[in-house]
C-alpha cells in the first residue's frame, strides 16, 4: 500500500510539473537568468544582473508582458561551471522558469549547452565564443558579437592601415584562446604574418618582458585578445617600453574604466565593438539609435556607474525573451523557442537581430564598428 | 641578443621580482614571530592599494598612502587579536588553515566595499606613458619607486631588527617564545605588532605597485602563492633574504620569456622551487640548523 502510495506520489508529481510550464499561481511568467555576478568575470555578470534587474522591474512596473507580470530569478555562478550546471537544473525542475538568460561565461555556456537542449529549454546566452551558436542547438542562442566577426574587423582595418607583420598576445582564458584562434584562422586571408603569438597569465601584472620579446621580432602591431587587467596593462606597459606600433583589443574592451585603468596609454587603442559605447555619437534615425541611448542613460541613472558592453549582451538576451514571449502562442517553451528563432530586424544594443534555423546569433558583421580611444573617450575609428 | 634587450629583460624581471619580494617580506615576518605561513598577505596587498585609492580621490596622493597603510596595519592588529590569538592554541597547520579563510573573509568584505571594477592609482612621478632610458632600455618610473621603496624597507627592516629593543624582541620571540617570556617580553604584543607590520608593509607594496599592475579585490591570491615560492626560494625566517630571492625569481622569469613561450614561465618559477626543495630545503640563504628547530 505504502509502495502504491509512494509510486502515486510520483505519478502526481510528474504529471503537476509536466503541466505547470513556468506559470505560477499567480499567474507570474518566470524567467531564469545565471550570471557571475561575483567571482572572477564579475566584471561582466554584474553589469548584466543588474541590466536585467532594470529591465524587468521597468516592464513590470508598465504592465507586464500581455498583463502578466514577470518573475525574474537570478542565481550567481560565479563563474564556475558546476555551479552553472546545478542552477540550470534548478532553474528548470524546481523554478519551471519558461527561458534562461545567461550565463555570462563562455565555459559555462557550453557546459548547460546540451543541458537546455535535452530539457527543451530555450536559452540565450550572454556569453561570446562562437561555439555556443556553432553547431546551432535548436534550443541556444546567443546576443554577443561573434569572435570571427572581431578577428576580421580587426585584419581588414590592418590591412586598409598597410600593415603585415603583427605580433599577438592572448589571456590564457578561454576567451583569450578562442580569440587567439580566430585570428590564427583568419590571417592568411587577409595577407597578414603572424610573426608571434604568445600566451599570458590571465592574472599577469607586468608583461614588460613578453612586449620585449614582440619589440626585437620588429612587429608593425600588436593584438591584444584578454579581458581585464592585461587589457588595460598591455598598453602602459607598451609605452613604458617606447613601443609606438598601434595596439588592437578585442571586443573585451568594452568599458570605458578599462580606459580610465590605462590613462594616457590608451590613447589610440583601435577595437571592434558594438555601437553602444559611442551612442550618442552615431547619426540621428540609425536604427539602434534610440534603443542604444535609452539603455545607456536607464543604466547609469539607475546605478551610478558607467555602461559597459557586458550589460548590453544580457539586456539583448532579456529584450529578446520577453519579445519571443509577447509573439509566442503560448507560455509553452517550445512555443517560446519558435517565437525566438522568428525574430527579424529586431534592434539590441549588439546590433539588429534576425535569428533564422541555421543563425542562432542573428547579427552580421555590421553589428561591429572599429572604435579607437580619443582624449579618454570611445570614437569611430578614422 | 642585443644589450639593449638584455638590459631590458633585466629591468623587467627586477619590477615583477620586488613585486614578489612586498609579499614575501611580509610572510617572513609573521613566520618569524609565530611559525605561521599567513596566506592572507596578497590581500593586504589588495586593501593598500584599494583603500589608498579610494581616499586618493579626496586627497593628495601620499597623505591618502599613508592612510592606507595606517588602516591596513590596524586590520591586520585586529585580525591578530580577534583570530589569531584566541586560536593559537591550535597546530600550526590549523592556524594556516584559519589565515586561508582569512583571506577569502578578506576578499569577499572587498567585493562587497569596493566591486569587480580595477582600479589603479595614479603614477607617483610622471604619467602612463612616460619612460625614462637607461642606456638604451626604456623604464617606468614608477618601478623605480618601487625599487627605492623596497630598498628603504629591507634598509629599515635591517634596522630594526638589529638594532631597536622591539625588533630584537621580536627575533627572540621567533628564537624561543617561551624563554622570550621568561624574560619579559610580551609575546602576544609581539605577534600583534608582527601582524601590523606585515599588514602595513603589504599595503605599503599595494600603493606602490598599483600604478603599474593595478588593483582587483581578487589580486591577492596569485600573489599569496609567488610571494610564497619566493619566501621558502629565499628561506622562511628572512626578510631580506626574500628580496634576493624575489628579484632572483623575477631575473629567471624574464630571460625565461626570452628563449620560451611565455605560458611556461610558472612552469619555470615551479621546477626552480622543486630543485631547491629537493638540494636545500632551508632556501637559498637558510641555514640547516635554524629551519630544524621550526614546524616548518
Amino acid at each position: 500500500m505504502k509502495k502504491f502510495l509512494a509510486v502515486l506520489l510520483i505519478i502526481g508529481l510528474i504529471v503537476t510539473s509536466g503541466f505547470a510550464g513556468g506559470q505560477s499561481e499567480e499567474g507570474t511568467i518566470k524567467i531564469g537568468a545565471i550570471f557571475a555576478v561575483t567571482g572572477g568575470a564579475s566584471f561582466l555578470g554584474a553589469p548584466e544582473a543588474k541590466t536585467t534587474e532594470m529591465v524587468v522591474e521597468e516592464i513590470n512596473a508598465a504592465g507586464g508582458i500581455n498583463g502578466q507580470q514577470i518573475e525574474l530569478i537570478i542565481k550567481d555562478s560565479a563563474a564556475n561551471p558546476e555551479k552553472a550546471i546545478s542552477f540550470a537544473k534548478q532553474l528548470i525542475e524546481e523554478d519551471q522558469v519558461v527561458a534562461i538568460i545567461g550565463p555570462s561565461t563562455s565555459g559555462e555556456t557550453m557546459q548547460i549547452k546540451d543541458l537546455c537542449e535535452s530539457y527543451k529549454v530555450p536559452l540565450v546566452a550572454a556569453a561570446a565564443a562562437e561555439a555556443i551558436v556553432d553547431p546551432v542547438a535548436s534550443y541556444v542562442f546567443k546576443t554577443p558579437q561573434k569572435d570571427s566577426y572581431v578577428a576580421k574587423w580587426i585584419f581588414s582595418t590592418m590591412q586598409s592601415m598597410g600593415i603585415k607583420r603583427i605580433g599577438v598576445v592572448a589571456a590564457n582564458t578561454g576567451f583569450g584562446n578562442a580569440g587567439k584562434g580566430q585570428l590564427e584562422k583568419y590571417a592568411s586571408d587577409f595577407g597578414i604574418e603572424i610573426v608571434i603569438a604568445e600566451t599570458y597569465d590571465k592574472a599577469a601584472t607586468d608583461l614588460t618582458a613578453l612586449l620585449t620579446k614582440l619589440k626585437a621580432k620588429n612587429v608593425e602591431a600588436v593584438v591584444n585578445w584578454s579581458i581585464v587587467p592585461a587589457q588595460s596593462i598591455v598598453p602602459k606597459n607598451m609605452k613604458q617600453l617606447g613601443m609606438e606600433e598601434p595596439l588592437f583589443q578585442s571586443h573585451g574592451f568594452g568599458n570605458i574604466k578599462y580606459v580610465e585603468a590605462a590613462g594616457e596609454a590608451a590613447e589610440g587603442i583601435i577595437f571592434p565593438a558594438g555601437r553602444l559605447l559611442v551612442a550618442e555619437k552615431l547619426p540621428e534615425g540609425h536604427p539602434q539609435k534610440e534603443i542604444l541611448v535609452a539603455y545607456k542613460t536607464a543604466y547609469e541613472s539607475n546605478y551610478g556607474e558607467d555602461v559597459s558592453t557586458f550589460g548590453g549582451h544580457a539586456y539583448d538576451a532579456i529584450m529578446l525573451v520577453i519579445e519571443a514571449i509577447k509573439n509566442a502562442d503560448s507560455l509553452d517553451r517550445n512555443d517560446i523557442r519558435d517565437a525566438l528563432e522568428s525574430i527579424s530586424g529586431f534592434p539590441g544594443t549588439g546590433g539588429v537581430f534576425s535569428f533564422s534555423a541555421t543563425d542562432h546569433n542573428g547579427l552580421g558583421m555590421d553589428s561591429l564598428e572599429m572604435l579607437t580611444v580619443k582624449n579618454g573617450q570611445f570614437d569611430f575609428l578614422q | 641578443m642585443s644589450a639593449e634587450q638584455v638590459l631590458q629583460y633585466i629591468f623587467a624581471g627586477i619590477t615583477v621580482g620586488s613585486i614578489y619580494a612586498f609579499v614575501a617580506i611580509g610572510y617572513n615576518i609573521i613566520y618569524n614571530t609565530t611559525g605561521i605561513i599567513n596566506f592572507a598577505q596578497g590581500e593586504f596587498v589588495m586593501l593598500g592599494g584599494m583603500i589608498s585609492f579610494t581616499f586618493s580621490r579626496f586627497m593628495p596622493l601620499f597623505p591618502a598612502i599613508i592612510i592606507a597603510v595606517l588602516i591596513t596595519a590596524a586590520i591586520g592588529g585586529l585580525i591578530e587579536i580577534v583570530f589569531i590569538r584566541r586560536m593559537r592554541k591550535n597546530s600550526v597547520l590549523g592556524m594556516i588553515v584559519v589565515t586561508i579563510g582569512i583571506s577569502i573573509l578578506l576578499r569577499e568584505a572587498a567585493l562587497y566595499i569596493w566591486d569587480e571594477q580595477i582600479r589603479a592609482l595614479s603614477f607617483f612621478t610622471g604619467t602612463e606613458i612616460s619612460s625614462v632610458s637607461v642606456f638604451g632600455a626604456r623604464i617606468s618610473p614608477q618601478v623605480l619607486w618601487v625599487l627605492g621603496v623596497t630598498l628603504v624597507i629591507v634598509g629599515g627592516l635591517f634596522f630594526f631588527f638589529k638594532f631597536t629593543l622591539t625588533g630584537q624582541a621580536m627575533r627572540a620571540c621567533s628564537e624561543n617564545s617561551r624563554a622570550a617570556k621568561l624574560c619579559g617580553i610580551k609575546t602576544d604584543s609581539m605577534v600583534n605588532f608582527s601582524f601590523m607590520l606585515s599588514a602595513g608593509i603589504g599595503a605599503l607594496g599595494g600603493c606602490v605597485v598599483s600604478p603599474l599592475t593595478q588593483t582587483h579585490y581578487a589580486m591577492g591570491t596569485d600573489l599569496a602563492i609567488k610571494g610564497f615560492i619566493v619566501a621558502i626560494l629565499g628561506g622562511l625566517g628572512n626578510p631580506i633574504a626574500a628580496v634576493a630571492a624575489g628579484l632572483i625569481l623575477g631575473l629567471l622569469e624574464s630571460f625565461s620569456i626570452s628563449i620560451l613561450p611565455m605560458a611556461y614561465k610558472d612552469v619555470i618559477s615551479i621546477i626552480i622551487l622543486l630543485i631547491i626543495l629537493v638540494a636545500k630545503p632551508s632556501g637559498l640563504f637558510g641555514s640547516k640548523q635554524v629551519s630544524s628547530l621550526k614546524d616548518f
